[in-house]
């Protein structure tokens, strides 16, 4: 109690800490600084609160309200449906699929994405000539817009393509797929392209996180005899893994989420094989004019991110953060 | 006591200006804008002063956002505007895409756009239900029977909710240079010469037939078009008003798609292409000689201009042809009824009245019709303006439209959003093999 009024007071040292708990502040003066804590703190938070209540929490709520009627976007809500709506998307094929098919876009990018981030960020954080225009090219395809990058796959991928032709020059030619058409491959197609375009934020966000690794600890433990795999393995790896917790953050939570490529690529077809979550929310709630339906679809993905995040915080994240805040505001 | 009467008193003058703020939405008129409950009659499209003596304004939400189109809709409002006195229009050109997603949330508002784009059938049936689409019935009985038959797919529930500017007919393009290579002299006309003309076809390298499967709705076209052609007028109309297709006719347009697509008469990787975007599309191979044909709608060739360049698009004008989809042996469905629909404009309640009406019906003038023929958008809502029509295939197509004894609405309009969306997802599932005949037929039923 007594540091902690020393600490108000603004007053340092040991001195100080005897002077203060001696005296103390005058009871009025004390309520005062309380008055003008909560003054300052209702004006600092309240529009960011009222933003947040009526941005995000005020439509998650109408969304699930929404989502107990059949609605189609026009006229009163006004046929009550309960949980049917739930209860048609959990027996519907196509939807179950959708849910499959996100996940395996999920893991894929975790199995595939992250090694692949991290042998590139090792690579790329170690001196060479070109280094930076390696790193400029491994993260410009990040920059581009989604939209760019699946219209610019779509016109790659058609039979005869683009990348039909560089296989064929490289002696690949056999290989060659019918990679927008192929029931069976559409939706690895599109998990190829989505590699494409965000591989580099992960690139980046592990770069980061190698950067502030100190070298002299790497220099230790060579010094100590460590190879440099054994460095990698029980130094880098260890002191990155915030970041790489982080970044699995971040993909799964974004693959949960996919929507604007694999739309523009294949709208989820053909024959929904490679329809996702979201590009069945959108089919059924904008083009098939269910609103009721649809919203009934985005509670439940809704349920599926809040729920993940919650455990990830709960198990993986709270060591990276657990004390940054609450220490602060405690 | 009191005070409940001060709260109920508050509560009204709050509900009251609420009332007004809405009501004074979409066009800005210091006169009162007549709602659809009491629209005045118009009758011309000349020069008017209308009914509306105070100054509107009236917002356009149309799909014009580039090209020939936004001109033609910029000269009409400047021309409209000079003829009119009065009534300023406001276009807001939004792509057309983006309807699926802004229609809806404008309707549920208090503030919809005055005029907006509309494709007529189910789907303005299903925009009903809002409450704020005028009914234009009074104001357009005296002219609406000018235009083609298919105009009748805008008159919904007994009322014109709807205007169309432009119509469209679903039929065969065909390259007339490479239906020569293949030493075939003249279009098919039964089912079994199309299948015959597509062995001869690919006997000369050449790919048949071009489809879009990736954006769905061009395969419905084939199952619709066989379904036309096995099924009475009578019973279209009827499955139509009824959302049903239990008439058996319809199982067997199923059966007659299933025999014509064992021969392969389409592109490699037909279901990933799409229909309209470049040359990749299944437009831009008509377009660039790398297949024969496509089953589309009157709007292909400018699509297909847009994927070649310049120097062949007068070529192109001239290899292009229209062919009616072939008759079926056995088939009840009239021959010479065709599969179309078309674009046009729905008023809301907020718009005044009838000055709303007098700018769709101005719309429809042979002045404007013939600009709106010049951008290649579609085929005239009225037609007397056929005649200015400059490629010959665009003439036969509207030629077959006009003489049409009816018109089948593409069964994705026709019918409400939810069982033709529905519709389209099971056709494209059948054409990549995915589901049968009794899928396609309980699609429009709906969720249980």
């Amino acid at each position: 109690m007594a540091r902690t009024e020393t600490a108000s007071s603004g007053q340092t040292g040991p001195a100080a800490t005897e002077n203060s708990v001696a005296a103390g502040p005058r009871p009025g003066f004390r309520r005062r600084r309380g008055l003008r804590k909560k003054i300052e703190l209702t004006i600092l938070l309240t529009p960011a609160l009222v933003l947040f209540a009526g941005f995000v929490l005020l439509p998650i709520v109408i969304a699930a309200y929404y989502s107990l009627f059949n609605y189609s976007g026009f006229g009163p809500l006004n046929d009550f449906w309960g949980l049917h709506n739930y209860k048609i998307a959990f027996n519907d094929p196509f939807f179950v699929q959708a849910i499959q098919h996100t996940l395996i876009l999920t893991v894929l990018s975790l199995v595939i994405q992250l090694p692949l981030s991290l042998s590139l960020a090792l690579l790329l954080n170690r001196k060479f000539r070109g280094r930076g225009f390696m790193r400029l090219v491994i993260f410009a395809p990040y920059v581009l817009p989604p939209a760019v990058t699946a219209v610019m796959w779509s016109l790659m991928l058609q039979p005869g393509g683009f990348v039909d032709q560089v296989m064929q020059a490289i002696g690949l030619g056999r290989l060659v797929q019918l990679w927008l058409a192929n029931l069976h491959l559409v939706l690895y197609t599109n998990f190829v392209v989505l590699t494409w375009q965000y591989i580099g934020f992960g690139i980046v966000l592990l770069l980061a996180g190698l950067q502030g690794i100190p070298t002299e600890l790497r220099e230790a433990a060579a010094i100590d005899g460590a190879t440099p795999w054994q460095v990698t393995k029980s130094v880098v790896l260890p002191l990155l893994a915030p970041t790489i917790r982080i970044w699995v953050f971040l993909t799964v939570i974004g693959s949960l989420q996919v929507f604007d490529i694999v739309w523009i690529l294949t709208e989820g077809g053909p024959a929904d094989a490679s329809q996702t979550m979201v590009t069945y929310m959108f089919s059924d709630g904008f083009r098939s004019l269910e609103f009721g339906y649809g919203t009934a679809i985005a509670v439940i993905i809704f349920v599926f991110c809040f729920v993940f995040s919650l455990i990830y915080q709960r198990f993986a994240l709270r060591r990276d953060t657990a004390g940054a805040l609450t220490r602060a505001v405690g | 006591m009191r005070s409940s009467r001060a709260i109920a008193a508050i509560a009204l003058a709050a509900a009251t200006a609420t009332a007004a703020a809405a009501c004074s939405g979409g066009s800005s008129s210091s006169s009162s804008s007549s709602s659809s409950s009491t629209p005045v009659t118009s009758t011309s499209a000349s020069p008017s002063t209308s009914a509306t003596s105070a100054p509107v304004t009236l917002t356009w939400w149309n799909n014009a956002t580039s090209g020939g189109l936004l001109t033609v809709w910029q000269n009409a409002i400047k021309s409209f505007e000079a003829s009119h006195p009065g009534i300023t229009i406001q276009n807001v050109p939004i792509q057309n895409e983006q309807f699926t997603t802004k229609i809806p949330p404008a309707l549920a508002s208090s503030n919809p756009p005055d005029i907006y784009q509309q494709w007529g059938g189910g789907q303005e049936e299903t925009q009903l239900a809002s409450g704020k689409l005028t009914n234009l019935s009074t104001d357009v009985s005296s002219w609406i029977s000018e235009l083609g038959s298919a105009a009748q797919n805008w008159n919904v529930k007994g009322g014109w909710y709807g205007v169309p500017y432009d119509l469209h007919v679903v039929g065969f393009w065909y390259r007339k240079d490479l239906f020569a290579k293949a030493g075939i002299s003249s279009p098919p006309t039964t089912i079994a010469q199309l299948e015959s003309d597509d062995a001869k076809l690919k006997a000369a390298g050449i790919t048949p037939i071009a489809v879009g499967s990736k954006d769905r709705w061009p395969d419905a076209f084939w199952w619709e078009y066989f379904a036309v052609r096995e099924c009475p007028t009578s019973v279209i109309q009827q499955a139509m008003s009824s959302v049903s297709l239990s008439n058996s006719c319809f199982s067997k347009a199923t059966t007659d798609l299933t025999s014509f697509m064992a021969t392969n008469p389409f592109q490699t990787g037909f279901l990933g292409t799409s229909s309209q975007q470049g040359a990749g599309s299944s437009a831009g191979m008509v377009g660039e000689g790398k297949a024969a044909m496509e089953l589309q709608g009157d709007w292909d060739p400018g699509v297909m201009m847009g994927d070649i360049p310049a120097a062949d698009q007068k070529n192109l004008y001239n290899e292009l042809g229209w062919f009616p989809f072939p008759t079926i042996p056995g088939g009840q469905g009239n021959p010479k009824v065709v599969l179309g629909g078309g674009d046009g404009f729905s008023c809301t309640n907020g718009a005044a009245e009838p000055a709303c009406a007098e700018f769709l019906q101005y719309l429809d003038t042979p002045a404007v019709q013939k600009l709106i023929l010049g951008a290649g958008v579609g085929l005239p809502a009225n037609p007397a303006a056929i005649g200015d029509l400059t490629v010959p295939a665009e003439k036969v197509a509207a030629q077959a439209a006009g003489s049409a004894p009816y018109t089948a609405i593409y069964f994705d309009t026709a019918m409400p959003t939810q069982p033709g969306q529905n519709l389209d997802n099971a056709i494209a599932n059948f054409f990549a093999g995915q589901g049968g005949n009794s899928q396609i037929i309980s699609s429009v039923a709906g969720p249980a």
